[in-house]
């Protein structure tokens, strides 16, 4: 385990150290994509890299995601550790081919003959006002498609943990980050995501959650940047005597099962809070768990606070109606206690 | 290619119309630069991607467009918008996220559409524009009209597949569409002298059988005459063409741009070469008086103002409307 520090980075900071450190441990590892080099990344996660490593280890490409994408399947095949950022999430639309027809199938197809150890890194997330072709989460699309493994992180530790971890991971890993979580100054971002970071490499493994924060009451689970505001509401409602449990899932794709089961057996209760849209993905996903494997635990019905049905709108009082807020996910606490 | 002032106007442009791209030109410029002050105070949110600087290729190609024709637009799309004669009242709306605006503020900087104008809308995917337009020019040929559609792009498009997909089949079904490249130098932070391995990207076009061009993008008349021919030969059946118009943006990418991969000087080498400068000489050549030069500039001054008045006293949506524009009504009517 790491050990004890005060030095506190932004998750931006985190991510691009993480691959700094493993680029210094492992020369297979190297970046590709768009604005990775002298930039820096749009939203930081490879500053300082090109200027340690050079050209031939941080390369810029042209736009042109399918092929760079289905570049790094190929180099990852012969051997290599890409990392590839396609900066927007919202963008994937252009090489999903390559994502959910090669990178995800290309094992299981070939009986184990091809792999793809890489990391498909991007951002996500809404809240300053990009409007629907930039503000989306769609991690549940690609949780959805088997091979992939999905990893959403909340904060600097984890980012830095479970970068390092991605990297190492012998599968296609799809990492988010969240914008609205990265310390950029030109963008708002969340205190809540700067936290301590140990200087050395370490890792957290996929597939297992982080309580972030007791309870016994009420269980809310959800992922990246709604794990702060699912904070926030629990503390609200501590305050008039409600005790909730936050389970931060961390990945999606491994999910870890049993932390969400074991907390509902504790407290009886389900909330789940999802940036992404409400239909068809994560919380659907989670409440269908809890009512296969948790119905007779349950006490209330399970209450979901997720994007509605509608693509992210600009304005900036309809863009806060539609994300999950706190006041939002403190009603939904109400009601499953008082139910 | 560029075009001196001291040379008389081009044949079929009078001093009348070449006054009129003016005050278009300076109402881009003055709506972008309101835009970037804006955005500063903290008034625009989200990002935008400003025009200035490329002025000319907008005014110019659209001068040569006819009522009916269509253009599909970019990430990069306010002065395309103002060149077909967009509202700036509602635009400016828009990107305040009024209800007044375009979208009714569903949709911001990058998603401006007005059908009555025959712009199809901006776009925040790079390329994305290139299939639509590729199919308004096949719903055009299909029901026998005869308008055209320019598309819209940067020259970072030109390495999307979505490029190269639509070029084809322009190509082989002779649409008509006319592909306008505005190879600004840059795709974000990507030099084309990086991305390419081309001497001009108009090169490219050759690949699919697409007679192409290159121009100079700052000189308003060079893109007019070379857009002219291409929509003339795409509403007489003959296919498709490119115009890679040369030219550049002043300003970063977007508002994430801090311009780490070009230098002063570069910025201001290009600065030298203004296409509103450039235009304001030529006039001036050609017997322009300078007094009536500066009122146009007034007015434009006056009429961007206005726009940013009426955004800012307009109201802003209420979340009640959120799912009125998610699928179209049954009964066609609008939201």
């Amino acid at each position: 385990m790491a050990t004890e520090t005060s030095r506190k980075l932004t998750m931006a900071r985190a991510i691009s150290e993480a691959i700094d450190l493993e680029m210094a441990a492992d020369s297979r590892v190297f970046v590709m994509g768009e604005d990775v080099g002298p930039y820096g990344g749009i939203f930081g996660s490879t500053t300082g890299l090109f200027t340690k490593y050079g050209p031939n280890r941080v390369i810029d490409t042209p736009i042109s995601e399918s092929a760079f994408i289905g570049a790094a399947a190929g180099a990852a095949a012969e051997g290599l550790r890409p990392i590839v950022e396609l900066m927007f999430v919202d963008f994937f639309g252009v090489a999903m081919d390559q994502i959910y027809n090669h990178l995800a199938k290309n094992h299981y197809m070939s009986g184990g003959s091809v792999s793809h150890p890489l990391v498909l890194m991007t951002a996500m997330g809404a809240g300053y006002n990009d409007a629907a072709q930039h503000s989306q989460t769609l991690y549940g699309l690609f949780a959805h498609v088997p091979g992939l493994k999905v990893v959403v992180p909340s904060n600097a530790y984890d980012a830095k943990g479970l970068m390092i971890q991605s990297i190492r991971d012998p599968n296609p890993v799809m990492y988010f980050f969240h914008k609205g979580l990265l310390g950029l100054g030109w963008m708002p971002s969340d205190d809540r995501a700067v936290v301590t970071v140990p200087e050395e490499s370490y890792t957290i493994p996929l597939g297992r959650a982080n309580i972030v924060r007791d309870g016994t009451d009420v269980t809310i689970v959800t992922i990246g940047a709604m794990v702060h505001r699912a904070v926030e509401a629990a503390e609200i409602a501590a305050v008039k005597g409600i005790s909730v449990e936050v389970v931060d899932l961390r990945t999606l794709v491994p999910l870890d099962t049993g932390t969400i089961l074991s907390s509902l057996k504790k407290t009886h209760r389900l909330v789940i809070v999802d940036e992404d849209y409400l239909s068809f993905g994560m919380s659907g996903e989670i409440a269908a768990i809890a009512a296969e494997q948790a119905l007779e635990y349950l006490e209330a019905p399970v209450r979901r606070v997720a994007v509605p049905n509608v693509p992210i709108p600009y304005s900036r009082p309809l863009e806060q109606a539609v994300i999950p807020s706190t006041p939002r996910i403190l009603d939904a606490v109400t009601y499953v206690t008082e139910f | 290619m560029t075009r001196s002032a001291a040379q008389p106007l081009p044949q079929a442009s009078t001093l009348e119309e070449s006054l009129r791209w003016l005050r278009i030109m300076l109402t881009i410029r003055r709506f972008d630069e309101t835009i970037d002050e804006l955005f500063a105070q903290g008034k625009v949110h989200g990002t935008t991607h400003l025009y200035i600087g490329e002025e000319a290729v907008a005014t110019g190609v659209i001068a040569a467009l006819q009522p009916g024709d269509v253009v599909t637009s970019t990430h990069r799309g306010h002065g395309h918008n103002i060149a077909l004669g967009g509202d700036i009242n509602a635009m400016m709306a828009e990107l305040l996220g009024r209800e007044t605006g375009y979208c009714r503020g569903f949709g911001g900087s990058m998603h401006i559409a007005d059908q009555s104008l025959g712009n199809l809308g901006a776009n925040g995917i790079v390329a994305g524009g290139l299939p639509i337009a590729v199919g308004a020019a096949l719903g055009f040929q299909l029901q026998q009209q005869s308008q055209v559609v320019v598309a819209f792009s940067g020259d970072g498009a030109l390495n999307e597949g979505a490029f190269h997909e639509a070029a084809n089949l322009a190509a082989i079904w002779k649409l008509p569409v006319v592909f306008v490249v505005e190879n600004n130098q840059y795709g974000m932070s990507g030099s084309v002298k990086e991305m390419f391995a081309l001497g001009h990207l108009a090169e490219r076009a050759a690949g699919y059988g697409i007679p192409a061009t290159m121009v100079d993008g700052n000189d308003i008349f060079s893109v007019w005459e070379a857009a002219g021919q291409a929509i003339e030969t795409a509403r007489s059946g003959s296919g498709p063409s490119l115009i890679e118009a040369v030219t550049y943006r002043y300003k970063g990418h977007s508002k994430s741009d801090a311009n780490r991969y070009r230098s002063r000087e570069e910025i201001q080498q290009w600065r030298q070469r203004d296409p509103i400068d450039h235009l304001k000489e030529y006039l001036i050549a050609n017997g322009a008086d300078g007094s009536s030069l500066a009122q146009i500039q007034r007015e434009v001054a006056q009429a961007v103002a206005d726009a940013l008045q009426f955004a800012e006293s307009s109201p802003w949506p209420d979340p009640s409307m959120l799912e009125d524009a998610v699928y179209a009504k049954e009964d066609g009517t609008h939201v």
